[in-house]
């Protein structure tokens, strides 16, 4: 008898989808063939082998699509935004052994910092661009630093804290004049906002499947025809030899499947969902007293809302909030494991006393109109409620001077 | 996500003596926003017999700092403030019934509240000398801080001591890079470099890494040796190989009825000492195993 698995999906407003979004329904549908009757390996010269191979092709045309690549073979499929990223980093560095340097912000992803840092340990310097109060960076800054001696620019397109997008076309123009590499992490902006590479001078670019509805273990290294490449996985020929190990096929034609949804729906989606992202800002901000929204909202990615609530802590937020069914991520240092805050919030120069409360409410196309109204419902009282807790908080105000009101031994 | 157990949950949705105690005669104030954690102790105290009356808390933090300080009231409620003050971090992690490695340092901010809010009942002074840092073994819940203090007070240089000083790196492994960083900071500053030897390796690490085990068996033999002295016996070390360490058990110990007890209490000395397992083989005279095998 076949063993049927049942699980049964959580109910509840998903509002956290740049950590992850659903599958797309018909991206299932997409990838299931690949695990059943077209099993083949696609180097296989074997009629099982036939179609995958043609499948994998096609998937390759639609991610060429979204991100208006000039040639697929400019796409290179890999497990994730992770390994991409550090293809790209690490490529650019082989590829340049007479520099030595690396521009980066002080706002990436993990991905690209913990990959600097390890690199800064093995003798690279690291350049780490500033962001200001509304996380933008300081170009003319940007421009005094490109030299020779920078390897990579490494710069995301939009921040996965705050939706904030840097101006990552302008700066791989500027790169390009100075005759330095320029990778750009577009993990949070690819499916959300236009990208149209052949018009830009972006010389390699990171994207993950599992962020616009496609599957986890898939990710694409754009890398622009005549870049300078060396591989991170030898072995096989696969991707022409640039990155080596067996093609995930389903996990292809999924990602390829979420590409094309993705770029149909551009527009559209974008629109309806920075309306809701509005709706959902000013509803909150208006029950919320000492609560504000962090990152530049004059230009950001049209699903993210990143609200800090001061003198209270983000995982009692999200704790509270899960209980409500309503799901949301926080910059909190108690929900990574770390004693820090997030590192975006400190780079944005956000007070403690509001750090520690940001939360991101990341939205996606399938959200309604109906949930917000229910989250904008629900914040209210479980902020008011954490702060009644709060020995900063005192009959519906924050204490005078907190720091001076409450004074342990240390601080 | 954490994992949390049903406890912290119920203390978090629900927790009790949420509230600054009105008469309050003993304040404790611990943490501060900066550190994500902040916790205030208030505490009616009866002057005639020091017994706890009332307890309250008023807590900024994540879920498992408010539930660990709603536990720290439950618990000091009713008691003298001695009887409290023998509260330790771990009866709190109990009460709770267990926290995440991570979340360890909550336990630790609600002893230090009512060590901080005796002290002001007392009219005393307390200061704090917990210093915390990044988590790196996350099996063991070992800070940064406490590692490179332990390497700078032992003069550690290998990851397999600071394992057996600290227990860090000890279990699953996966932070021994991260030791070996904090390793290589400390010694940079004596113009030494981490020793990466395999200890199986021969080679002069090799024989330093032999060295220092048998030392620390002797070490542990010392440890032991007045108990098996009382009983009139002894233990002495004839070899080691790998993880069979070879020993010939003297005087009264030998073919006693207990040797087998004495072996297995030795044993397991050893093997926590270690942090590797150790099995201890008895031999004769003749330094032949006994009981036929090894």
């Amino acid at each position: 008898m076949q063993q049927q698995t049942t699980v049964n999906a959580p109910d509840g407003i998903y509002l956290d989808n740049n950590a992850t979004t659903r599958v797309a329904p018909a991206v299932v549908q997409a990838m299931l063939p690949y695990f059943t009757e077209l099993f083949g390996n696609p180097s296989s010269m074997h009629s099982f082998a036939s179609g995958v191979g043609k499948a994998v092709q096609q998937a390759r045309e639609q991610v060429q699509a979204l991100l208006g690549a000039a040639y697929d073979t400019e796409i290179i499929f890999t497990s994730c935004g992770t390994e991409a990223d550090s293809t790209a980093i690490l490529s650019a560095l082989r590829a340049n052994p007479d520099r030595n340097e690396i521009i980066t912000t002080a706002v990436e992803h993990p991905a690209i910092l913990a990959l600097c840092e390890q690199l800064e340990k093995e003798g690279y310097k690291v350049h780490r661009l500033p962001v200001d109060g509304q996380g933008r960076l300081d170009l003319d800054a940007y421009a005094s630093l490109l030299s020779p001696r920078i390897a990579v620019v490494s710069v995301m397109w939009a921040n996965n804290e705050t939706g904030t997008l840097f101006p990552v076309e302008e700066m791989a123009r500027m790169a390009h004049e100075a005759g330095v590499l320029f990778h750009t992490d577009a993990v949070q902006a690819a499916g959300k906002v236009a990208i149209d590479l052949k018009r830009s001078a972006i010389d390699m670019l990171s994207l993950s499947g599992h962020k616009l509805h496609g599957p986890k273990g898939i990710g694409v290294l754009y890398l622009r025809r005549g870049t300078r490449f060396r591989p991170l996985l030898r072995g096989g020929h696969q991707e022409r030899g640039r990155r080596a190990g067996t093609e995930n096929t389903a996990a292809i034609a999924g990602l390829g499947k979420a590409a094309e949804l993705a770029l149909k729906n551009l527009q559209a989606d974008g629109a309806r969902m920075a309306a809701l992202r509005d709706r959902l800002e000013a509803g909150v901000l208006a029950a919320v007293p000492h609560a504000f929204v962090t990152g530049d909202p004059a230009n950001r990615l049209p699903n993210t809302a990143n609200i800090a609530f001061e003198y209270v802590e983000g995982e009692a937020i999200l704790m509270l909030l899960n209980r409500a069914g309503i799901a949301a991520s926080s910059g909190s240092a108690c929900t990574s494991g770390s004693l820090e805050p997030s590192h975006v919030m400190r780079a944005m120069s956000i007070p403690d006393t509001a750090a520690h409360g940001s939360t991101r409410f990341s939205l996606s196309r399938e959200t309604t109109a109906e949930e917000i109204e229910r989250v904008i419902a629900a914040v209210p009282p479980i902020i008011a409620r954490l702060r009644e807790l709060s020995p900063y908080w005192s009959e519906g105000a924050p204490v005078a001077d907190p720091q001076q009101a409450f004074a342990p031994v240390y601080a | 996500m954490w994992e949390y157990s049903e406890k912290v949950k119920e203390l978090f949705f629900d927790p009790k003596n949420a509230k600054a105690v009105a008469d309050a005669n003993a304040v404790g104030d611990v943490g501060s926003i900066s550190c994500g954690d902040a916790l205030r102790l208030t505490l009616k105290v009866n002057p005639e017999t020091e017994v706890i009356e009332d307890a309250g808390f008023q807590t900024f933090g994540c879920g498992s700092a408010i539930a660990s300080s709603s536990a720290l009231t439950e618990l000091i409620k009713g008691k003298t403030l001695d009887q409290a003050l023998k509260v330790t971090n771990q009866d709190i992690a109990d009460y709770l019934d267990g926290l995440p490695p991570e979340k360890m340092h909550c336990s630790v901010m609600g002893q230090e509240a009512l060590q901080a809010a005796v002290a002001n009942y007392r009219g005393e002074e307390w200061r704090d000398d917990h210093e915390e840092g990044a988590l790196v073994c996350k099996c063991f819940a070992v800070d940064a801080v406490l590692i490179e203090q332990t390497i700078r007070a032992n003069n550690l240089e290998t990851v397999e001591q600071v394992s057996h000083y600290t227990k860090a790196g000890g279990s699953c492994a996966a932070c021994h890079e991260g030791i070996e960083e904090i390793l290589g900071k400390v010694l940079a500053e004596k113009g030494q470099s981490v020793s990466v030897a395999d200890s199986a390796e021969p080679g002069a690490t090799g024989n330093r890494a032999l060295i220092q085990r048998v030392q620390t068996i002797l070490k542990v033999f010392d440890d032991v040796r007045p108990q098996l002295k009382a009983d009139g016996g002894d233990i002495e070390l004839v070899e080691v190989r790998e993880e069979k360490v070879f020993v010939r058990l003297e005087g009264a110990c030998s073919g006693c009825q207990m040797a087998g007890a004495t072996l297995g209490w030795v044993q397991q000395r050893l093997t926590e000492t270690l942090g590797e397992f150790i099995r201890l083989i008895p031999v004769n005279g003749d330094n032949q195993p006994l009981g036929g095998r090894a």
